[in-house]
């Protein structure tokens, strides 16, 4: 954790957020609960709260998990993976930031619940490149400028991925409408398309 | 979001169990639509039954019946061959909507599913019937630019936001249903509601049932159609009007139609009456302008959608000429 993020009490800005989160979590339980909670039944407070076990692989390392019910994906990768690559842009499948491959698919990882992903295997943004050599995407993003803030090109990268691979970026009018789902308010639009076009183009399987 | 049990099956027995004898329960396939209204706190299931691992994910001809299972996702669907081959009109339907990321994880049944909807649906500070039947519609005297034309009801005037399902209701599809007292099937065209005093309810789907297949006959209708979607942007946007349109024409004639429109009511918009005006008719634009007329019987605008009223004909003149201009 960057030296930046610790504040005086030690806490890193991420830890704060994971306690006020728990309050937060209290605050949201289902009446059920609440009620089963009153009623001091303690094994119904138990069960709402289990964790579900959750095997899958990320970037081909495989973890074996416990996660609450509520949990995305993309929050499973960011908070409890600290894979923060994959962004949280609108999370609510509008916007694509979150975009990563499960079984070599493209999805929002905001609108799966992590538990879904049983047995599954996700590639996020740091599993692309191979060690110091950048994925042929990567390196056309930097050629093209494909970005300015920054924010969407994760997401805009491995759907790009995911554009070449379907056979979907045959035509600069094709990319536009499959890379529909990846928003990028920098408008870094032309430069992304060029980008994906050209390797594409160079045949390279990616 | 709001916690929640989750329990996972393979087994399709099991899952109707559970939903059936558990009033809180719902299942989740893809979870596009469903996880996105627990985060806005539209809706807030107690228990989830994870389905995506029950054996529903075939395509297969029978009997010159295409047998598509209900988790299978929209661009498998898409992508398909034989329903490029024998359902262009529904391949065009899918890759009209959402975007490549959604239509990898929603499946066929979510798609159907998925809630018949409006901003007042989503803002839970605003009154909506729909999501709290009685407290009113924000839309009716709101902002209702979206909204529907066609069988509206004082009660709610959202649209169902599917193209699939305008290509499905267009091809006389029918639902299997499944629930642990065993199976029933229905037309598509009957599966989803108008809203009427119910709102609440977007389709026909009994508490405990789990739609697990479509069945699809071959038709001749692959030759001339089209799906026309207009919206705000080129791209990943839902319909202000889409209408599906595939006719069987021998020498200028028109001797079959099929026509229906999405983002213009409550359900998938078939136009039966339509098609049987055009059968025997000259495949021809004054034919197509005149059932365009007849297909605005009863449309009724809301103020911010009147738009409709004149985009919608002018849509089915121009999906009939680009059918008719395919073969």
């Amino acid at each position: 954790m960057a030296e930046i993020d610790k504040n005086q009490s030690g806490d890193t800005r991420r830890d704060f957020l994971k306690k006020s989160s728990l309050f937060t979590a209290l605050s949201l339980t289902p009446l059920t609960v609440l009620k089963a909670a009153d009623q001091k039944v303690d094994e119904r407070f138990a069960e709402l709260f289990e964790k579900i076990p959750l095997n899958l692989k990320v970037n081909n390392k495989a973890y074996t998990l416990k996660v609450e019910p509520r949990v995305t994906l993309l929050d499973l990768l960011r908070e409890q993976l600290h894979l923060t690559g994959t962004k949280k842009g609108c999370d609510h499948g509008q916007c694509g930031a979150c975009t990563v491959h499960v079984d070599g698919v493209r999805v929002n990882s905001c609108l799966s619940l992590a538990a879904m992903n049983e047995g599954k295997s996700i590639t996020t943004i740091e599993g692309l490149a191979k060690g110091d050599e950048l994925h042929p995407m990567q390196a056309a993003f930097i050629k093209h400028d494909g970005f300015q803030c920054g924010y969407c090109t994760p997401g805009q990268i491995m759907s790009a991925v995911a554009c070449v691979r379907e056979g979907h970026a045959n035509s600069k009018d094709e990319i536009r409408e499959y890379m529909s789902g990846n928003i990028c308010r920098c408008g870094a639009y032309p430069n992304i398309v060029d980008a994906i076009h050209e390797v594409k183009e160079g045949g390279k399987v990616i | 979001m709001i916690n929640f049990q989750f329990v996972r099956t393979s087994v399709i027995k099991t899952a109707l169990g559970l939903v059936s004898k558990d009033s809180k329960a719902t299942f989740i396939a893809g979870g596009t639509n469903l996880v996105d209204l627990m985060k806005r706190g539209v809706t807030a299931p107690e228990k989830l039954i994870d389905i995506n691992h029950l054996p529903l994910k075939q395509i297969e001809l029978k009997n010159n019946v295409l047998h598509i299972g209900a988790l299978v996702s929209n661009s498998a669907l898409a992508e398909n061959q034989l329903v490029k081959e024998k359902f262009p009109l529904l391949m065009l339907a899918l890759k009209a909507g959402a975007s490549a990321q959604l239509r990898n994880v929603a499946t066929v049944g979510g798609n159907m599913m998925q809630r018949t909807r409006c901003g007042y649906f989503y803002d839970t500070t605003m009154p909506c019937n729909k999501r709290q039947p009685g407290s009113g519609c924000g839309a009716i005297g709101g902002y209702n630019r979206m909204h529907a034309i066609f069988g509206t009801s004082e009660f709610c005037i959202a649209v169902h936001p599917s193209d699939m399902c305008v290509g499905l209701v267009a091809l006389d599809a029918q639902v299997v249903l499944a629930s642990i007292k065993g199976e029933r099937k229905i037309n598509f065209i009957d599966f989803h509601r108008l809203a009427g005093t119910t709102p609440e309810k977007d389709n026909n789907l009994q508490k405990g049932e789990l739609i697990v297949r479509l069945e699809i006959p071959i038709n001749n209708l692959n030759k001339n159609f089209h799906y026309l979607k207009v919206r705000d942007r080129t791209s990943y946007a839902f319909a202000l009007v889409s209408v599906a349109a595939a006719l069987e024409i021998n020498n200028n004639t028109i001797s079959n139609a099929r026509l229906a429109m999405g983002g213009v009511a409550h359900k998938p918009w078939r136009l039966q009456l339509v098609e049987e005006f055009l059968k025997g008719k000259p495949a021809t634009t004054a034919t197509f302008e005149e059932a365009a007329k007849l297909a605005m019987n009863g449309a009724k605008g809301f103020g911010e959608n009147d738009f409709k009223l004149k985009l919608a004909p002018n849509t089915i003149i121009e999906a009939l000429t680009l059918a008719k201009a395919k073969a």
